[in-house]
């Protein structure tokens, strides 16, 4: 026993220094987390550049003009207005679906989220293709509130499945009334999943492009992307680009305050679930749910559908072929999902396995992004190719770039629910089956991360597939993505030839979303997230099914 | 040479110590149970073993050579160790079958090779070697998790209370095959442990942590009948405590009688006050009449457990006494018995606080 003695209360001192200093992070990891989160956060940094190469003094009469004013008043005006009516309409359905004995409860739930798969531009597409009524502040609210009240309703519905129907009842038993009751115990479980959906509405309604541009409803948006395109004014693109990323943050800044510890539990409740009777209101619940998917679902699709039926309107317009455009999309949207759920492992890695201030520091750092619009993002990509490596500009690695960045807060989101489900034990089992570090994280971690790097990389995908904005920019020169040559024809008022790449954008944009809402869903896993884990886990090594 | 020593070890995380200079020897192809109430720092010290966490001071040794430890530090990373480790719940990775689970610490030419198949005929789940985890009891799941920490051939296996998550009916024959398959290789073990029946019934060597500190250690029924403390006695099993005085040269009276110390000479210097442990196996209870009988109480309540009965008997002098009887024997509440005492007794200097 060599070593012992000495003086312990000095050794303990040096233990608490070693503590003060915080947690000790491996070297490599937090090398690569630092430089991918410093790399995502550079369009920041750009923008920043570029409002300074334009002149302070130029740029802050363009910020304190009237335009702002009213810019940000329509702004105000279509977030209250989609946000509330995206709570009101998401929590009805929610509470049907999961709470009471609706029937057809299995079909409604697949879809009432539908219209995620289905990318706004193409919602206000094919209502303004209908009528030329829907547009301006009432065309732009009612189709972001079909577009975006999935993002409310998912949210909700999850949280609604944990509350437990028992604290319903015993709130009935000490004599509140059936109103009082889901008021004062349904509503608070619900309100921080209510509230975070509202958050997610904003930010998409913030960086929204296409469908306001077809709509006629100015925004931040709509103006920066006028301004670019009338003889790149980069200053009052910039500045206005300020106003909306600040005003992004804002939201995101709210988003990340709120505890997301309510998040986590998870699993079936403890008291059972008890679905409500709904008695003859299920005529006018049912009315409604068939309303709700009929505006949100069967219009878009309907509507497509006619179009495709129709001969091709090519008005002045090259003839791009579509199989070429499908293979672009499918290409970029396909690299920059891999590209972002590398560069996504580390920091989230970091954040879950040696929490501690600086890898929580980085790991908001990249939720931040969310707060960046797509537009924002490839307009400052733009200006440093143009600055700094012209080669780069209109080139596909820069495309790829942009949807990385811009979605590398998803792949963080769920690359971290999966790390965190996965018991530390593992990891060290396989250090003491002689391991190194890297080989048992290629040997297990990895292993058993998979569903949640396959959610990420679909995740990605799907949303670099229905992606407009930063593409109409950035798109390489010659090339004609499904989303370009859709926004082509669209402008040209081709409606039928248009919808072909609508049709096929939404086909694409469907098979991710399907495997994501099977593998989310909570009847498949309520059996015990281990159970499916695994099942899925043996389909993906095994090539089968899950 | 120990196989395992560990020296004056301190470990905290954060403001919290947890290990406050722990010690302690593991002897080659020993059984040492670790045995400590939740939050005593069991686990904490496996890790450190193990090289999941650095120690913060003192030093670890492993057949000899330092692991952790020695100025400037050095530390071995916990696969370089070779030391198997079954946790809790088994932690059987779920993405490989049993056989794969096993084979997962051989060099890739080994995996597919008869040995693997030889380990689990050593555990007897042959038949299971295709199957998933998920497809496996909690007991088979240990005997997996151990024969997949034996097969690198370990210098030391650590145990963490493997047996607590599975039924009570259950345990006694999963916790008796792996110990089986760790006599048969001939591994040196520690077993973590909250369970006294447990730690006193399957190991060689007892240590009791307490707060981050080993209070006692050595063979169980040493550790058993001779606790180095009260707090010790009571936590290794029911314990009656009297207060008594020294009777020179080796005994201690109580108002039970005189009783042998069983360590003579150990209270030599000590006070004439004393705390004396009388377990509830050495009263025996006789009826009133019988020849002999002095010492009387009187029955208050029996807790029958079937193989056998704790019996709370009320003597006016010495209070509540436990006694432990046999199943068969019969005693009901308000009876009057004799009491009986045999067997040496341990006794501690009396402090205020007994």
């Amino acid at each position: 026993m060599g070593g012992g003695g000495g003086r312990p209360s000095l050794r303990r001192g040096a233990a608490f220094r070693s503590f003060r200093t915080g947690t000790r992070y491996p070297r490599w990891l937090l090398l690569l987390a630092v430089v991918v989160t410093v790399l995502v956060l550079l369009p920041v940094v750009f923008l920043l550049w570029q409002a300074s190469h334009a002149g302070w003094g130029t740029i802050w009469p363009l910020i304190f003009r009237n335009l702002t004013w009213t810019l940000l008043l329509n702004t105000i005006e279509l977030g209250v207005i989609v946000t509330c009516c995206s709570a009101v309409i998401a929590v009805s359905a929610a509470w049907l679906i999961e709470r009471t004995n609706l029937p057809l409860r299995r079909f409604w739930r697949a879809v009432v989220v539908l219209p995620l798969a289905i990318p706004d531009f193409v919602i206000g597409y094919t209502w303004l293709s209908l009528t030329p009524a829907v547009h301006g502040l009432f065309g732009a609210s009612l189709v972001m509130t079909l577009g975006l009240y999935p993002l409310v309703y998912l949210p909700v519905a999850a949280a609604l499945r944990r509350t437990d129907s028992s604290l319903y009842e015993v709130a009935r038993s000490l004599g509140h009334g059936r109103l009082r009751a889901l008021l004062r115990t349904v509503l608070p479980q619900i309100r921080a999943a209510l509230f975070g959906g509202c958050l997610m509405v904003l930010l998409a309604l913030l960086a929204e492009y296409g469908a306001f541009e077809i709509l006629r409803f100015q925004t931040f948006t709509t103006e920066i992307f006028t301004e670019f395109n009338l003889g790149i004014n980069t200053a009052a693109a910039s500045a206005l680009s300020l106003v909306l990323v600040v005003l992004s943050v804002l939201v995101v800044g709210a988003e990340l305050a709120m505890t997301r510890s309510v998040a986590v539990r998870a699993g079936r409740p403890a008291g059972g679930v008890r679905r409500y009777r709904l008695g003859w209101g299920v005529l006018p619940s049912l009315l409604f749910m068939a309303a709700l998917v009929g505006l949100g679902v069967g219009v878009p699709v309907s509507t497509l559908v006619y179009w495709l039926t129709q001969p091709a309107d090519l008005i002045g317009v090259a003839p791009i072929p579509l199989l070429g455009a499908a293979g672009y999309t499918l290409m970029y949207s396909f690299l920059a999902a891999v590209v972002a759920t590398v560069a996504a492992f580390p920091v989230a890695y970091l954040a879950v396995r040696h929490p501690g201030r600086l890898s929580r520091v980085l790991e908001r750092l990249g939720y931040l992004v969310q707060g960046l619009p797509g537009l924002v993002i490839a307009l400052s990509l733009v200006f440093f190719a143009v600055r700094l490596v012209y080669p780069l500009y209109q080139s596909p690695t820069l495309l790829v770039i942009a949807y990385s960045v811009m979605f590398f807060p998803m792949a963080l989101i769920s690359l971290r629910a999966s790390l965190v489900q996965l018991p530390r034990r593992f990891f060290d089992t396989a250090r003491s089956l002689g391991c190194s570090p890297v080989a048992a994280l290629l040997r297990v971690t990895i292993p058993l991360a998979a569903p949640g790097i396959a959610a990420s990389v679909a995740l990605v995908f799907l949303s670099a597939v229905t992606e407009l904005t930063a593409t109409l920019l950035l798109v390489p020169t010659g090339v004609q993505t499904l989303a370009t040559a859709f926004w082509a024809y669209q402008t040209q008022v081709s409606y039928a030839t248009a919808s072909r790449y609508a049709a096929v954008i939404v086909v694409i944009a469907v098979i991710p979303g399907v495997f994501l809402s099977r593998w989310l869903d909570p009847s498949r896993s309520s059996s015990g997230r281990g159970a499916s884990l695994r099942s899925f886990v043996r389909g993906i090594t095994r090539g089968g099914r899950p | 040479m120990m196989a395992l020593s560990v020296s004056d070890v301190y470990k905290s995380y954060g403001e919290t110590p947890v290990l406050r200079g722990v010690t302690l020897s593991v002897a080659p192809g020993s059984l040492t149970a670790i045995l400590g109430a939740s939050g005593a720092g069991k686990t904490t010290m496996l890790r450190v073993i193990a090289g999941f966490e650095a120690a913060d001071a003192g030093t670890i040794e492993l057949g000899g050579l330092v692991v952790d430890g020695g100025r400037p530090r050095r530390r071995v990373p916990p696969e370089r160790r070779h030391i198997g480790f079954v946790p809790q719940d088994g932690a059987l990775f779920p993405h490989l079958t049993v056989h794969g689970n096993v084979a997962f610490g051989l060099p890739r030419a080994q995996r597919h090779g008869p040995f693997v198949d030889e380990l689990l005929e050593l555990v007897g789940l042959s038949p299971f070697a295709a199957r998933y985890p998920h497809e496996l009891s909690g007991g088979q799941q240990q005997r997996v998790a151990i024969a997949r920490a034996l097969a690198p051939r370990p210098r030391l296996v650590l145990l963490d209370e493997p047996f607590a998550a599975l039924d009570a009916s259950l345990r006694a024959a999963v916790r008796a095959e792996v110990l089986g398959a760790l006599t048969a290789v001939g591994t040196t073990a520690v077993l973590v442990t909250h369970d006294q029946d447990e730690a006193l019934s399957v190991a060689d060597y007892v240590a009791v942590l307490r707060d981050g500190v080993i209070t006692q250690e050595g063979p169980p029924r040493e550790v058993y009948s001779a606790p180095a403390d009260p707090w010790t006695a009571g936590f290794l099993g029911t314990a009656n405590i009297l207060p008594g005085t020294i009777a020179a040269p080796d005994g201690v009276r109580t108002v039970l009688g005189r009783h042998e110390l069983r360590h003579a000479g150990q209270l030599t210097d000590a006070a004439e006050e004393v705390s004396v442990l009388i377990r509830p196996e050495q009263i025996a209870l006789h009826p009133v009449h019988a020849a002999g009988a002095t010492l009387t109480g009187k029955v208050m309540e029996t807790r029958y457990h079937g193989h056998d009965a704790l019996i709370v008997v009320d003597v006016a002098e010495a209070g509540h006494l436990q006694v432990r009887a046999l199943g068969g024997e019969q005693a009901a509440p308000g009876d009057e018995v004799a009491i009986e005492v045999s067997g040496p007794v341990t006794a501690w200097p009396a402090q205020g606080s007994v």
